[in-house]
C-alpha cells in the first residue's frame, strides 16, 4: 500500500514539473492555434541560462525565476514578431515549420557553443528531502510542485482579469471579431508568444535543481506537454494543471506496475483515449 | 505574347548544366584530392552530433592525439615516413549517415576505418566497408553482435559486453568474498536499448553462479526523465547490490536520486556509461563509493598519465572513449609498420596477426580471433577519496575495495 | 489547379523536362563512378518515396500526420520479423508487410476519424500512436525489444539482399516511380479529386454526397501501404531495425519535411523536397565540420524557404509555367 501512495505521491511531483513545461503551450496553443515545436528546445535554452547564471554568477535558480522568466518573455515576443509571425504568412502549417526550424537551429548552436556534454547543478539543498512516514518528498520536487500551483493560479487570474487576458481571450476565440472591435491581433500573439515562454523561463529555474542540461534535453518533455495540453482543454491553465498532475500520476503508477518500460505507454493511450472520447479536454480553454 | 517554345529550351539547358555540375562534383571527388604517396588515409567516423555527441567527440578527440602522436614521431617508418592523413566523419548517430560516410571515404580512398561508438552504426558501417575489403577497427561499440557476423575485415581491440560481463562477474565473486560474503541479492537496472538489454541477459545467467540471487531487472526508457520510482522500488525490495548499465545522463541521474532518497544499497555497475571523471566532478557525494566494470588504463603507466596530461591541457575530460580510440589508432599503425604496406589485404592479415602489446591497457596478451581481441580486459573501479581507482584486477590495482558501501553498513 | 505537374500544364517542354529527369535519374549510377554518390541519390529517391506515403494523406487529403513513422516502422519490423524469425522470404515478406500497412493505415484511420478527430487533434494522436508503437516494440519480446533485429547478411536476388548499391538504387528508383504513378492517378482519379474537395472544405464536401470517413480511410490505408514498403526496404537495405530507427519522432518530421518544403498536394513535391535537402544536407555536412553547424544552417534554410516560398519549392516551376504558358494565370 505504502508503495502504491510513494507512486501517487511521486507522480504528483513530477506531474507537476509537467504542468510548468505545458503552461507555456498550452496559452500558445490556445490563442495561436499552433503546436510550438520550438518548445522543447526553447525549454533547454532557458536551461542553459539558469545553468550559467548558477555556475558563472552564483545565482540561485529559484531566487532568479523572475529574471529568466522575464527573459523568456522579451525572447519569445522578438521571436514571434520577427520571425514566426512574419515569415508564416498567417498560414498554421507554416507556423508549424518555422517552429521546427527554429528547434533545429537552436539545438544545433547551443550543440555548437555549449557542446554535448550534460550539465547539472548541485546546491546545498539539492539532496534535501522531506520524509513523512514513508513518503519520501525532495524538496527541489515539494518547490515545484508549490510554484506549479501558484504560477496556474496566477496566470489564470490574469488571464480573466486584466485588459490584455481579455483581449487574448478574445482573440483566441474569435479571432477575426476580435480584430473587427479594434484589437491588434498580430500583438496579442506576440505578447501570448512571449507569456508562453516567459513560462518555459519559470520552468526551467524549477526543473534544474532536480535535472540536467544538455542540448537535446527538451525531447523528453516535449511529448507529454502536449499530451497533458490536449488532455486539460486547449488553453485552460486549470486544465493544464488537472492534466499535468493525472498525467504524472498515471506515469508512475504504471511505471510501478507494468516496470519501467512498459509504463511508458501509459501516456500515449491516454492521450489516445482523450482524443476519441473527449477531445476538448476536461477543461473549457481560455474563454 | 513570348513564345513558349522560345523558353523551354533555355529552360531545359539551365537545368541540364547545373544537374551535370552538380553530379561532377559529388561523382568524382578523388579528382580534387589525389593522395600522396608519402600518406595513409584513415577514415575516422563517429557521432559528433546527436544524442551521444559527447562520446564521440572524445573518440575522435583520442584518435587525433594518436595520429598526431604518430606523425610527429617520424610516421610510418616502413612506408618511408609517411603521415596518417584522418578523413573525418560525423555519423549523427544515424545508421544511414554512418553508410554513407563508408562509401564517401571510400573514395577518397581510406586505407582503413576506425569508428563508430553506436552499435547500430558500427554494425552497418562494417558491412559497407566489408564490400570493399577494406579494414575497420572498431573503437568503441560493445555489442557482440559487431564480431559475430563472420566479416573478416572487422577488429576490435577493446573487450565486447560479454567480456566486460566475465570480467564483472568475476571481479564481484572476488569482492564479495574478500569482504566475506556480504552481498547475496541484486537488482539490476539497465536501459532498454541493445547495450542495456544485452548485459542485463548476460548478468542474470551468471550471477546465481556467483551466489547472487537477482531480485528484480527494471528496464528503464532513453532518456529517462525520473528515478524517482525507482528508487522507491529499491527501497522496499532492499537489495545488498543495484548493477546499473546505462548512458552517462540516466547513470548519472539514478546515483544522484538512490542518494537522495537514502536508498540502503552497494552500487557496482558494468558498463556504466556514466561512470567517470565529470560524475565525480560534478556530484561527488553521489559518486562516492562507486563501483564500475569498464574499460580503463593501467594507472601506474607513464604514458597513460602523459596522455591524460595532454587531454586534460586540452580542457577535456580522460574517459574510456579517448583512449579507446587511440589505441585503435596505435593498433592500426603498428599493423601498417609491419605489414610495409597500405594495401587493404596486407593490411587486414597484419591486423589479424596483430601481437600489439606497446599500449597501457590492463589486458592479456593481443590476440585476435574472428576478429575480436581476446585479450582485451575491463578492470573494475571504485571512487575513493575523490579519485577514481582501479580495484581490480589486483595485479594492476592501485587501491584496495570498499565493499560494501559503508555508508549504509 | 494545375499544382506541379508540368506535364499536365499542356507545355511540350514539361514533358520533355519529365523525360530528360527520367533519363538522367536512370543513367545516374552508370554515369558516376562514386559509389558515395549512388548511395546519396538511392536515399534521396527513398526519402522521396516516404514523402510519397505522407503526401497522400497530409497533402492530398489535407489529414497533417505527426506519427507517420509508424507505417514505416511497423513495415520495416513486419519483414525484420518474418524474414529472421519465420524463415520467410524476403519478396514474400515485403509484400506481407505492405498489406499490413494498409491495415493499420485503415485502423487508425478509423479510430481518428470516426471520432470526428481534424486538424491538429489528428496531427497529435498520430504522434501518440506513433509513440505507443515505439514502446511496445521496445518492451515486446517478438521484436527483441531495445535489442532490435538484425538480418543476418545473404546477398542474391532472392534474398533482396544486393552487394552493389546500384541495386538498390534502382529498386528506390522504382519505389519512387511507383509513389509519383500512385500520387499522379490520384491527381486524375475521381478518389483524388474527392480527398482533394475533403482537404479544401470536409463539411462541404459531405454535402456534395462524399462519403468523408470512408474516403479518409482508403487514403491512410494508401499512405501506410506506402510507408510500409518503405519500412521494408530500409531492412533489406540496412539489415538492422531497432525502436528507435523505426518509431522515432525525427523521421515522421523528416516525411512531413520533404513534402511540405517540396510542395504538398503535388505530384512531385516530395521528390523536389528529398532532393533538395538531400543535397543540402551533404553540401552543409561537406562544408563545415564544425558540430552542429551543419544542422544550424539546415535549419535557417528551412525556415527561408518557408518565408519565402510557402506553397514549397514546386510553386518555383509553377511560376515559370504559368508565364510560358498564358493561359493558366
Amino acid at each position: 500500500m505504502d508503495f502504491l501512495l510513494n507512486a501517487v505521491v511521486n507522480g504528483l511531483m513530477s506531474g507537476a514539473i509537467y504542468v510548468l513545461v505545458a503552461i507555456g503551450l498550452t496559452l500558445i496553443y490556445g490563442v495561436l492555434h499552433i503546436i510550438n515545436f520550438a518548445h522543447g528546445a526553447l525549454l533547454m535554452l532557458g536551461m542553459y541560462v539558469v545553468f550559467f547564471l548558477v555556475t558563472r554568477w552564483g545565482l540561485d535558480p529559484y531566487l532568479s525565476l523572475p529574471l529568466v522568466a522575464g527573459a523568456g518573455f522579451a525572447v519569445g515576443y522578438l521571436l514571434y514578431r520577427g520571425v514566426i509571425g512574419r515569415f508564416s504568412h498567417g498560414k498554421d502549417e507554416n507556423i508549424l515549420l518555422i517552429t521546427l526550424g527554429l528547434s533545429i537551429i537552436f539545438e544545433n548552436a547551443a550543440l555548437f557553443f555549449f557542446s554535448a556534454h550534460t550539465n547539472i547543478i548541485d546546491l546545498d539543498y539539492t539532496d534535501d528531502i522531506f520524509i513523512l512516514g514513508e513518503i519520501f518528498i525532495p524538496y527541489t520536487k515539494a518547490v515545484s510542485f508549490a510554484a506549479a500551483l501558484v504560477i496556474c493560479l496566477v496566470l489564470s487570474l490574469y488571464i480573466s482579469r486584466s485588459d490584455l487576458g481579455k483581449a487574448i481571450r478574445a482573440v483566441a476565440k474569435e479571432r477575426h471579431g476580435a480584430r473587427l472591435v479594434g484589437i491588434n491581433v498580430e500583438t496579442v500573439y506576440a505578447l501570448s508568444y512571449g507569456l508562453g515562454i516567459a513560462c518555459l523561463g519559470a520552468a526551467a529555474c524549477l526543473l534544474m535543481p532536480s535535472y540536467y542540461v544538455s542540448p537535446t534535453v527538451g525531447h523528453s518533455f516535449v511529448l507529454i506537454a502536449f499530451t497533458i495540453v490536449v488532455l486539460g482543454g486547449m488553453g485552460s491553465f486549470v486544465g493544464a494543471l488537472v492534466g499535468g498532475l493525472i498525467i504524472g500520476v498515471a506515469e508512475s503508477v504504471s511505471g510501478a506496475f507494468l516496470g519501467e518500460q512498459l509504463g511508458q505507454i501509459a501516456i500515449p493511450i491516454i492521450f489516445i483515449l482523450v482524443l476519441l472520447v473527449k477531445p476538448t479536454g476536461l477543461f473549457r480553454g481560455a474563454q | 505574347m513570348e513564345s513558349k517554345k522560345a523558353r523551354s529550351p533555355q529552360r531545359r539547358e539551365f537545368i541540364a548544366r547545373s544537374t551535370a555540375v552538380a553530379l561532377g562534383t559529388m561523382a568524382f571527388p578523388g579528382l580534387l584530392r589525389a593522395q600522396s604517396a608519402k600518406e595513409v588515409r584513415v577514415g575516422i567516423i563517429h557521432p559528433m552530433t546527436g544524442l551521444v555527441a559527447y562520446s564521440g567527440q572524445h573518440c575522435r578527440l583520442g584518435s587525433m592525439l594518436a595520429i598526431e602522436q604518430i606523425n610527429n614521431n617520424g610516421g610510418i617508418k616502413s612506408l618511408g615516413g609517411a603521415k596518417i592523413t584522418p578523413v573525418l566523419g560525423d555519423s549523427q548517430g544515424r545508421v544511414e549517415v554512418g553508410v554513407a560516410e563508408v562509401e564517401r571515404m571510400n573514395e577518397a580512398g581510406v586505407a582503413a576505418y576506425v569508428g563508430c561508438y553506436n552499435s547500430p552504426v558500427v554494425i552497418a558501417a562494417t558491412q559497407a566497408a566489408a564490400k570493399y575489403e577494406t579494414p575497420f577497427v572498431v573503437d568503441v561499440g560493445s555489442s557482440d553482435l559487431i564480431v559475430s557476423r563472420g566479416l573478416t575485415n572487422v577488429f576490435r581491440f577493446s573487450p565486447g559486453f560479454g567480456q566486460c560481463v566475465d570480467t564483472g562477474v568475476a571481479a564481484l565473486e572476488t569482492i564479495n568474498k574478500d569482504a566475506g560474503n556480504p552481498a547475496s541479492t541484486v537488482v539490476i537496472v539497465h536501459e532498454s536499448g541493445e547495450m542495456g538489454t544485452g548485459t542485463s541477459k548476460l548478468l542474470m545467467n551468471q550471477l546465481p553462479d556467483i551466489g547472487l540471487k537477482v531480485l528484480d531487472v527494471i528496464a528503464h526508457d532513453n532518456p529517462a526523465r525520473s528515478f524517482d520510482n525507482v528508487a522507491l522500488r529499491l527501497r522496499s525490495l532492499k537489495p545488498d547490490l543495484v548493477m546499473h548499465t546505462g548512458y552517462a545522463n540516466e547513470y548519472q541521474l539514478l546515483a544522484r536520486t538512490l542518494k537522495r532518497f537514502k536508498v540502503p544499497t552497494t552500487q557496482f555497475s558494468i558498463m556504466g556509461a556514466g561512470f567517470g571523471i565529470k560524475f565525480l566532478r560534478e556530484s561527488p557525494d553521489a559518486a562516492a563509493y562507486q563501483m564500475d566494470v569498464n574499460h580503463w588504463y593501467r594507472p601506474d603507466d607513464p604514458r597513460a598519465q602523459a596522455l591524460k596530461n595532454e587531454v586534460e591541457a586540452r580542457k577535456h575530460d580522460f574517459v574510456y572513449e579517448v583512449f579507446c580510440s587511440y589505441n585503435a589508432i596505435l593498433l592500426l599503425a603498428d599493423a601498417l609498420e609491419r605489414a610495409g604496406s597500405a594495401d587493404k589485404g596486407a593490411l587486414t592479415e597484419s591486423l589479424a596477426q596483430s601481437t600489439w602489446s606497446d599500449h597501457f591497457m590492463p589486458y592479456a596478451p593481443t590476440r585476435f580471433v574472428n576478429g575480436q581481441n581476446e585479450g582485451g580486459r575491463a578492470a573494475g573501479l571504485q571512487i575513493l577519496n575523490n579519485q577514481i581507482e582501479m580495484i581490480y584486477p589486483e595485479q594492476f590495482a592501485s587501491a584496495k575495495p570498499v565493499f560494501p558501501n559503508p555508508e549504509f553498513r | 489547379m494545375n499544382q506541379g505537374n508540368p506535364s499536365r500544364d499542356g507545355t511540350p517542354g514539361g514533358r520533355w523536362l519529365l523525360g530528360l529527369l527520367l533519363v538522367v535519374a536512370v543513367a545516374y549510377p552508370l554515369l558516376v563512378s562514386s559509389n558515395y554518390a549512388v548511395d546519396v541519390g538511392m536515399f534521396i529517391l527513398f526519402t522521396a518515396f516516404l514523402g510519397q506515403s505522407w503526401n497522400i494523406a497530409g497533402g492530398f487529403a489535407g489529414q497533417m500526420s505527426f506519427g507517420h513513422t509508424m507505417f514505416f516502422g511497423m513495415g520495416a519490423y513486419c519483414s525484420a520479423i518474418l524474414v529472421v524469425t519465420y524463415g520467410i522470404n524476403p519478396w514474400v515478406a515485403w509484400a506481407l508487410a505492405i498489406g499490413v500497412g494498409a491495415c493499420l493505415g485503415a485502423a487508425v484511420g478509423f479510430l481518428s476519424f470516426r471520432f470526428g478527430l481534424r486538424g491538429s487533434y489528428f496531427a497529435l494522436i498520430t504522434l501518440a500512436f506513433a509513440e505507443m508503437f515505439r514502446v511496445l516494440a521496445d518492451s515486446a519480446a517478438i521484436t527483441r525489444g531495445g535489442l532490435g533485429i538484425l538480418v543476418p547478411v545473404r546477398q542474391g536476388f532472392d534474398q533482396l539482399q544486393f552487394v552493389d548499391g546500384r541495386t538498390f538504387y534502382y529498386i528506390a528508383l522504382g519505389l519512387c516511380l511507383a509513389g509519383l504513378g500512385i500520387a499522379g492517378w490520384l491527381k486524375r482519379s475521381r478518389f483524388g479529386a474527392r480527398l482533394e474537395a475533403i482537404r479544401e472544405n470536409e463539411d462541404a464536401a459531405r454535402a456534395l454526397g462524399i462519403h468523408v470517413l470512408k474516403e479518409k480511410i482508403k487514403c491512410l490505408a494508401l499512405s501506410g501501404a506506402i510507408g510500409a514498403a518503405g519500412g521494408s526496404f530500409y531492412v533489406q537495405k540496412y539489415l538492422y531495425i531497432d525502436p528507435h530507427l523505426a518509431f522515432s519522432v525525427a523521421r515522421s518530421v523528416e516525411m512531413l519535411l520533404v513534402t511540405m518544403i517540396g510542395g504538398a498536394g503535388t505530384v512531385f513535391g516530395p521528390l523536389v523536397g528529398a532532393t533538395v535537402l538531400g543535397l543540402l544536407g551533404e553540401l552543409t555536412r561537406s562544408l563545415s565540420d564544425a558540430q552542429g553547424l551543419s544542422l544550424v544552417i539546415y535549419g535557417v534554410v528551412l525556415i527561408f524557404i518557408i518565408a519565402f516560398l510557402p506553397n514549397g519549392l514546386i510553386s518555383l516551376l509553377q511560376r515559370r509555367s504559368r508565364k510560358a504558358g498564358g493561359r493558366n494565370a
